[in-house]
């Protein structure tokens, strides 16, 4: 076996150090009647060459990874430049673990306080953590983290434009929290959060109201007018990125009063991959950081004055807490992280504000180019990113005209939102040239 | 730059500042059209948002060099040995690097129609299966993308399967020795903790379960073998404990290592379990995730598997996304699908012999490292071990060292050092893992700087309390770092009030 050293002469020196017979014989301990009977009833290994052909064929069999792809909702497509991942195949990035020995960890942890600065700066909050498993669960944290904050707070205000997994994920983590009420604060015509609703229900109960930034529908939420309703109320606001592109053309959530801003960092680098690993992004205000979850990287000294990098605050954490800890998380998504850190370093400052006015400017022109027919109109009136909701007549039959002609179009909001069961989204972004753009309106005219 | 850094380092150690450190205004990493309409043209004004001040403004060689050197100050189980106990550091093979990218799957988006992703739903279906097969469990979800988030599912399973049988239970018992993401994921799931105490060796007594258990246990979670690399023997009546007082086995497969073709848990009890993916099927730890955290579970309690679930029709196989009692959704999409790649990968090009033969291997490493130091350290327990061994600073004492410095001298030595402190019930642990990719040489490597180091506590205590010293940086104060958190960067003139 190419991973396994052991010559048969290796193992029987081995066997005579430790003082057995035979290889069984190391496993004495283990009853007789709780040992496996037969073998694994599993295939022979295989080759190098064999595995690589066996993963080829399968992959071959994903015909939607080849097709013109308009769909984004949580995940989106861009153009990853090659030095982002060839520092991910290092393996001295790769094949380490959490760097619990700092002196030979240094690298991990610089790019981990990096990746923490950046998050911090795209957010315009004071502080990041290391990283969450996926904007997802990292949402859950944040409702999670604001209860903590509010203890005596059982109301929780989700907006129903929140990404639908997203809110199904906050409903399982409150699970066994009997005391929380989860309400759902529907949206407008404009695609946003419906102001008077929330006036009415957000009150000195809510520890929290929780809205997409940019929302499902990609739509743009008025997070100072949420801010408004909420600050005299004493509720938090959190926000969810699941396209983070869109925060460096869009006022950031912490500009715009957010307490805890959180998201999805795929888009910065890393690969589709039918949906994970991606990377949660956690970002809060200074005065919270001893409630936040997940792994925190500080600066610390050497006697000789050096500066390094060492995971801090661990005293919220489950290794030293147990069940009083802030969450039970333990690794955080380390090697997406970097991957993040990388694309945003490459990218900078200038670099990730063309590429998403690009984006901004490719999503507003295949809107304007697909409603110009009168086939489709928007969904919605609010201002969007690179993400948008139309409207038509046989939405879901039109989406699988499409596909069969080899374009995925979008997904059906239907899906999720039984009330917009003629409304598509779609996302554009940097990939799609005006060809592409072409293409779909040619097949979503039919 | 960091120039305290630079005063001692040269050769091929070299210095880098932060990234934030490097660059010149208006450089970028990037060649990306200027001409195109500010954003202003499609948002209101007062939505646009200014350059974010301070972020990077490096070339693309700049950016490479940076993230280069800062890769050549890790040690990783690649380029040394990373005997980290419990974490499983095995060898990540790159053939599974090469197929994770096929563009099949990298560039696969996960809300295409089923029928578009037929090639991974048959790689999730067939992975499913081959990890209930060698777990001996019933039924399989890959969701959770931790191990401890497989904890966290697990335990919200427990709860549902209770309390649809109206039985609001409310403690779980967990032993001593137990990982502390253990009683984090059921305090997080709204259990109350119960801790359990083992025997002199570490082992969990079926009359301690018993003496523990009551129609208020909801569960108990054990990890076999423990953390201190014992099998637990009385594992069957443990569960005949538990199960007789309506209680379920939370097993912890995080040392499932140990295991493969030799024994199934869900053959001796379990009635959940996590495989913690990147350390059994060697998925890269990527210096603290992604994993992938697959549950494995009962039939008794499949139906409340997270969703979604992978259903076959016929040729086809569908996504299923709201089965009548799962707990839900614990993450987006269908878990982390380039880890799930991997270990497939893993587990082809072992097979059932091969992954038989990587247990024997481990155990057999774990148990020769053993013997060999156990005449220099002082084991925690005596006797056969399975994967890992674990030992104790009692020699160390009378020389004034602690085992922190034997790990911090280890690292001079070109090691990565043992897991330390861990598990709590042993004092002073040194816990060690070899894994079932080190080769003799390694390990008699790894035994000859043990025991260096061992002469050096007794002859000179000041080397190993001044290690490591071959590092890019010494021992760094913990202790100031968390008393003054400094967390990120800041551009010149901000952040002052922050902190």
């Amino acid at each position: 076996m190419r991973f396994i050293p052991h010559s048969p002469a290796d193992i029987a020196q081995m066997l005579a150090t430790v003082g057995v017979g035979s290889v069984d014989e190391l496993f004495r301990d283990i009853p007789p009647a709780l040992r496996a009977t037969g073998a694994l009833a599993l295939p022979t290994g295989l080759s190098e060459q064999d595995v690589r052909a066996r993963l080829e064929a399968l992959a071959a069999r994903n015909r939607g990874a080849r097709d013109l792809c308009f769909i984004g909702a949580g995940a989106y497509a861009h153009f990853v430049p090659a030095v982002v991942d060839n520092v991910l195949q290092r393996a001295e990035f790769y094949s380490a673990y959490t760097p619990y020995q700092p002196e030979v960890s240094q690298g991990t942890l610089q790019a981990i306080f990096e990746f923490q600065t950046l998050t911090a700066m795209l957010f315009d909050l004071e502080v990041a953590n290391a990283s969450m498993y996926d904007g997802a669960s990292a949402t859950a944290e944040a409702v999670l983290m604001a209860l903590r904050l509010q203890p005596k707070k059982p109301r929780v205000i989700v907006a129903r434009s929140l990404h639908p997994e997203y809110r199904q994920v906050i409903e399982t983590y409150l699970q066994g929290a009997a005391a929380v009420e989860l309400l759902e604060a529907p949206f407008g015509p404009d695609g946003r959060v419906d102001l008077a609703w929330l006036a009415q229900h957000l009150d000195g109960r809510t520890a929290a109201a929780v809205l997409g930034y940019p929302n499902f529908f990609g739509v743009i939420e008025d997070l100072r007018a949420v801010r408004g309703l909420a600050a005299p109320q004493g509720a938090l606001l959190v926000t969810a990125t699941a396209e983070p592109l869109a925060l460096a053309v869009v006022q950031p959530p912490g500009a715009l009063g957010a307490e805890i801003a959180v998201g999805e960092g795929q888009s910065f680098g890393v690969p589709l991959s039918y949906g994970g690993p991606g990377v949660g992004l956690f970002a809060t205000r200074f005065a919270h950081v001893r409630s936040m979850p997940g792994r925190l990287v500080g600066e610390a000294r050497d006697a000789e004055g050096r500066r390094g990098y060492v995971l801090t605050l661990a005293t919220r954490e489950q290794h030293i807490r147990r069940e009083r800890a802030t969450s039970n998380i333990c690794t955080n998504h380390g090697l997406v992280a970097l991957a993040v850190t990388v694309y945003l370093s490459v990218l900078g400052k200038e670099g990730l504000r063309r590429l998403a006015r690009l984006n901004l400017e490719r999503a507003h022109r295949a809107a304007a180019r697909l409603c110009a027919g009168g086939r489709w109109r928007p969904a919605f009136s609010g201002p969007f990113f690179n993400e948008f909701a139309v409207r038509g007549r046989d939405a879901v039959a039109a989406l699988e005209r499409a596909q069969a002609a080899g374009v995925l179009a979008g997904v059906p909001l239907a899906r999720w939102y039984p009330e917009l069961d003629d409304a598509l989204l779609l996302a554009v972004t940097e990939l799609h040239d005006t060809a592409a753009i072409e293409r779909l309106a040619e097949v979503l005219e039919a | 730059m960091s120039d305290a850094l630079r005063q001692k380092q040269a050769g091929l150690l070299l210095d880098e500042g932060l990234i934030f450190e490097h660059g010149s205004p208006g450089r970028c990493g990037v060649d990306l059209p200027a001409d195109v309409p500010e954003a202003t043209a499609f948002l209101p004004a007062d939505l646009v948002r200014a350059p974010i001040d301070g972020f990077p403004e490096v070339s693309e060689p700049e950016a490479l060099r940076h993230f280069l050197r800062l890769s050549q100050w890790n040690f990783g189980a690649a380029t040394t040995f990373y005997p980290l106990g419990s974490c499983t550091m095995k060898y990540n093979p790159l053939a599974n690097e090469v197929v994770a990218r096929l563009a099949g799957f990298a560039a696969l988006h996960p809300l295409v129609p089923d029928a578009c992703a037929q090639g991974a739903l048959e790689l999730c279906w067939e992975l499913q299966d081959m990890l209930a097969e060698i777990s001996g469990m019933d039924a399989v979800s890959l969701q959770p993308a931790a191990g401890a988030h497989g904890e966290l599912t697990g335990m919200k399973m427990i709860r549902a399967y209770h309390r649809d049988r109206g039985d609001a239970r409310r403690t779980v018992l967990i032993p001593a020795s137990a990982h502390g993401t253990n009683p984090a994921s059921a305090a997080l799931a709204g259990y109350k903790v119960v801790s359990v105490e083992g025997n002199q060796l570490g082992l969990v007594e079926a009359a301690a379960v018993r003496r523990a258990m009551n129609d208020q246990v909801a569960a108990l979670m054990i990890t076999n073998p423990n953390t201190i690399g014992i099998f637990e023997r009385e594992i069957a009546q443990v569960a005949d404990a538990v199960h007789a007082q309506g209680g379920l086995v939370y097993f912890d497969g995080a040392n499932l290592n140990a295991l493969l073709g030799v024994a199934k848990p869900g053959k001796i009890g379990a009635d959940v379990l996590q495989f913690n993916l990147h350390k059994t099927f060697s998925t890269p730890h990527g210096g603290g995730g992604p994993g992938a955290g697959p549950i494995g579970v009962r039939a008794a309690l499949a139906p409340y598997l997270p969703a979604p679930r992978l259903a076959r029709h016929g040729d086809q196989l569908a996504w299923s996304d709201a089965p009548a009692r799962t707990i839900g959704r614990v993450r987006s999409f269908h878990g982390n699908f380039g880890m799930l790649v991997r270990a497939y990968a893993f587990i082809k090009a072992l097979g059932g012999d091969g992954l038989t033969r990587a247990t024997a291997m481990a155990v057999l490493g774990a148990n020769y490292l053993r013997v060999r130091l156990q005449t220099t350290y002082q084991l925690a327990v005596d006797g056969l071990c399975m994967h890992e061994c674990v030992f104790t600073d009692k020699t160390l004492e009378p020389h004034g060292v602690k085992t922190l410095d034997v790990a911090k001298r280890l690292l001079d030595y070109g090691c990565y050092a043992p897991t330390i402190y861990f598990p709590l019930v042993v004092p002073g642990a040194l816990m060690i893992e070899p894994t079932e990719t080190e080769s003799k040489e390694t390990l008699d490597a790894f035994i000859a700087a043990l025991e260096a180091i061992a002469r050096e506590a007794r002859d000179t205590p000041a080397l190993l309390h001044a290690a490591p010293t071959l590092t890019p940086v010494g021992r760094l104060d913990e202790a100031h770092a968390a008393r003054r958190p400094v967390l990120r960067w800041w551009p010149a003139g901000q952040g002052g009030a922050a902190q």
